[in-house]
């Protein structure tokens, strides 16, 4: 009877799998990001590459209330500073990004970098002399600039659609950072009315149009090709980040955690033996 | 606590507490002294995991409300801060939702554990309806929490639960707008929820401690079902449960640190990433994956009977299926507790088990998902190309005529060399008819693997073809087919059928193996 069970679930899920492959979008391209396995950390030249590429095209409509500036210079972000001993002058250098060895990490605060990211936008706030709405440069404190006052006027601008915040949007699709990556590579230039279609999107026409173009956000780093490809992989790790900007740590502690547990658990197991010696049971 | 105490006070301090206040006496006969059947297996140790799984929930919980801000417009953002800034957040929200996941895969092991071994049976009736009680209001306290972090699941969870229970007939509606406080899923909403949500997991410990008393009582069923007869049959609690406890349930926390620290989101839903928005309903609302069994037999109704909407029976069979728990102890009939000795019943549980299983799976899926079908779905298309479309309108003398009028009108048409014709009705007695004559009679088929699809096709079919068709007689094939709807109907039948056929009359019919005299005898045979 067990095996008459086991051979109709076969069949069961076998048919499902078909009738699911309709419904959805297609299946994300795979792409071997470096944050996937369970000791996988971010790529941080990535991650500031994607960042780039979030300010200079997706920030024009894409809001990312949850993050503030300071959170790209606190440990773990991208634009972390660290103080790294130079070996032959011994004096110590400011390194961006977790260094390989030693470093001794900058409070947020002294960081210039994120300072520099936040003073060059102009975040609306309350003039404290005149009540009255004014821009001012930000500081680190403040959140992601926001491309619309609220969601009406995101609406407004984008023909009745408001774009997603992007806070945690590797978490809130299917697919997470694959599907942000191959989404934004997918486009086929196929359009209808305002529409474009994408196979990646479930339903195949989305309101967004190619966001991306070669050779749109200038690369400081001249080495990294200046492609639609590696824009969408740079900034769907940029994206996974913002949405997990603690998973270094949360990996780095698991491996202690597990091997805590793991050596306490031979221990209970030998004492369990000691203690049940010479009883039947 | 069975024969007399054997707690010695052995210093002063302890004597002068013993005559006021005998908590180390009561903590001494209960977990220290008492007597455990020496041959439980690893089935038993899940008590001890759940207690740390409630111990957990609790703590967490307590530091979470430190952080969380119940409000429809800022508890999302709450839940993000928590995991961005709070000190630790990150690990103690996690800790927090997978707790409640882990929780409940120990819970259901434990319940099966009872259901294999006859737990549920005399002296143990009561044990078994309080720990139904607690799974009960688990079910209510995992429910009120999957929806503070106000995601896009939380919401529509919140929203079609509540207005399930609108479904009731008389208090229904009442119940639904008293719990909901208001008309909608709103701000009132989410402040009862947190309220509630922060209460039931104190009085879950307080129905735990009844529930380890009514335990302590009775005393632990053991895997052969025999009563302990001697102290031959019986070891200390302390040490020998309590290492065995700790080792599994290290073992449990192994797993719960692997989903911790690095599947922490893998048993939620994206969706709940997606702040809540009452203008738009997700593609597909889910519970989460410890209420898919119940979720599937509710939507496992979706035809009525008799007086009762499908909607009603759904939610009359969803509660049915708890509420049978609670007389279980009088719906098995078999005098053997444990299934190790009735070889019939066990096929029936572990069948039982595949069950419950799948109904989550159903759960988890679109119901209207084909599973099997007969063949493919096909609509045949006529239609008449480039002919001359003429249209007239025809009157029947009465509404009750119409038909009659109709078809007296096409047949009319066909006998003067129409190749195609179709009527229209406009009113109670009027409506046009449309003739086509003369062009090529054309026929194209198509098909499709969901009825949906078929659908799509005839559309794209009819574009396509376009003006040169002025209409068409379309002819559809839709073989039998098992949806996922049906199969949780099978799945639900059995459930139901389990409990209250086969259990009461099994118990009577079938014919036991033997059952061993005492605990110790088999152990002392070697038998497993």
């Amino acid at each position: 009877m067990l095996r008459a069970i086991s051979a109709a679930a076969v069949l069961v899920l076998a048919g499902v799998g078909v009738a699911w492959a309709a419904v959805h979008g297609e299946e994300p391209e795979k792409y071997p990001f470096s944050f996937e396995s369970p000791v996988g950390s971010y790529d941080m030249a990535a991650v500031q590459r994607g960042f780039q590429v979030y300010n200079q095209v997706c920030a024009n409509c894409h809001s990312m209330n949850h993050l503030a500036y300071r959170h790209l210079g606190e440990e773990g972000g991208p634009f972390a500073l660290y103080m790294v001993q130079n070996e032959e002058t011994h004096q110590p250098e400011p390194h961006v990004g977790r260094p390989e060895h030693g470093g001794e990490f900058v409070e947020v605060t002294d960081n210039p970098y994120v300072r520099a990211i936040a003073q060059s936008h102009m975040i609306t706030d309350i003039d404290p002399n005149s009540g009255q709405p004014t821009d001012r440069p930000g500081r680190i404190s403040d959140r992601f600039r926001r491309p619309f006052p609220n969601e009406i006027a995101a609406r407004a601008s984008n023909g009745g659609a408001a774009p997603p915040d992007l806070s945690v949007i590797t978490h809130a699709r299917h697919g997470g950072a694959p599907y942000v990556r191959s989404l934004l590579m997918g486009y086929d230039g196929q359009t209808r009315g305002t529409l474009h279609h994408n196979p990646y999107f479930p339903g195949g026409w989305l309101a967004m149009a190619p966001p991306l173009a070669d050779g749109a956000v200038p690369y400081a780093d001249t080495e990294t090709p200046q492609t639609v490809e590696q824009y969408a992989t740079d900034v769907a790790t940029f994206l996974q980040w913002a949405a997990d900007p603690h998973m270094e740590a949360r990996k780095r502690l698991g491996i202690v955690v597990l091997a805590f547990l793991l050596a306490l658990s031979g221990l209970l197991y030998l004492a369990y033996k000691q203690v049940w010696r010479g009883e039947s049971h | 606590m069975s024969g007399p105490s054997t707690y010695e006070p052995k210093s002063g301090i302890t004597r002068w507490l013993d005559r006021r206040l005998p908590i180390l006496r009561l903590t001494h006969d209960s977990f220290v002294a008492y007597p455990t059947p020496r041959n439980l297996n690893y089935w038993w140790t899940f008590g001890a995991m759940l207690s740390l799984c409630l111990i957990v929930q609790i703590v967490t919980g307590i530091v979470l409300a430190m952080h969380y801000v119940p409000h429809i417009d800022m508890a999302f953002a709450s839940v993000q801060r928590i995991d961005r800034d709070v000190p630790f957040g990150w690990l103690i929200q996690n800790i927090h939702s997978v707790g409640a996941s882990m929780f409940f895969l120990a819970v259901y092991i434990h319940m099966f554990r009872g259901l294999y071994y006859g737990s549920y049976k005399a002296p143990r009736e009561l044990l078994w309806i309080l720990g139904c009680i607690i799974y009960l209001l688990m079910v209510a306290t995992g429910f009120l929490g999957y929806t503070l972090p106000w995601g896009q699941m939380s919401f529509w969870g919140a929203t079609v639960i509540t207005n399930l229970l609108g479904a009731l007939p008389l208090v229904g509606e009442s119940i639904k707008n008293w719990l909901m406080g208001g008309f909608s899923v709103d701000q009132p909403t989410i402040n009862r929820f947190f309220s509630l949500h922060y209460l039931l997991p104190f009085v879950i410990a307080g129905v735990v401690a009844l529930h380890v008393w009514a335990l302590h009582e009775a005393g632990q069923n053991n895997p052969v079902g025999v009563d302990v007869k001697s102290k031959a049959d019986t070891v200390p609690f302390t040490p020998h449960a309590t290492i065995k406890d700790l080792f599994a349930t290290t073992l449990f926390v192994i797993l719960f640190a692997v989903f911790v620290f690095y599947m922490p989101d893998a048993l939620g839903h994206a969706d709940n990433f997606i702040p809540a928005n009452p203008l738009q309903t997700p593609p597909e609302i889910v519970p989460e994956w410890y209420l898919l069994p119940f979720y599937a037999i509710l939507r496992a109704f979706d035809f009525n009977i008799g007086p009762i909407d499908s909607k009603l029976a759904g939610v009359l069979a969803m509660f049915a299926s708890i509420g049978v728990l609670f007389i279980l102890p009088w719906l098995d009939t078999s005098r053997v507790r444990s299934m190790r000795y009735r070889p019939i019943a066990r096929q029936f549980f572990v069948i039982f088990v595949v069950v419950c299983v799948f109904l989550g799976w159903c759960g988890g899926q679109n119901p209207g998902n084909i599973l099997l079908k007969a063949g493919q779905f096909t609509a045949t298309l006529s239609w008449v190309a480039e002919g001359q479309l003429s249209e007239r309108s025809i009157e029947a003398p009465t509404a009750a005529q119409w038909q009659e009028t109709a078809d007296a009108a096409e047949a009319e048409a066909r006998s003067q060399g129409a190749d195609m014709t179709a009527v229209t009705r406009t009113g109670e007695t009027t409506g046009t008819i449309r003739v086509v004559t003369g062009g090529n009679p054309e026929l194209q088929t198509v098909e499709a693997s969901t009825p949906d699809l078929l659908e799509e096709h005839i559309a794209e079919m009819k574009a396509e073809v376009g003006q040169a068709a002025p209409f068409y007689t379309v002819v559809r094939s839709l073989p039998p087919r098992f949806t996922v709807t049906n199969f949780s109907q099978v799945l639900t039948l059995y459930y139901f059928l389990f409990f209250l056929v086969i259990l009461p009359i099994l118990g009577l019919r079938e014919r036991p193996d033997r059952v061993p005299d005492t605990i110790a005898k088999p152990i002392a045979q070697g038998a497993p």
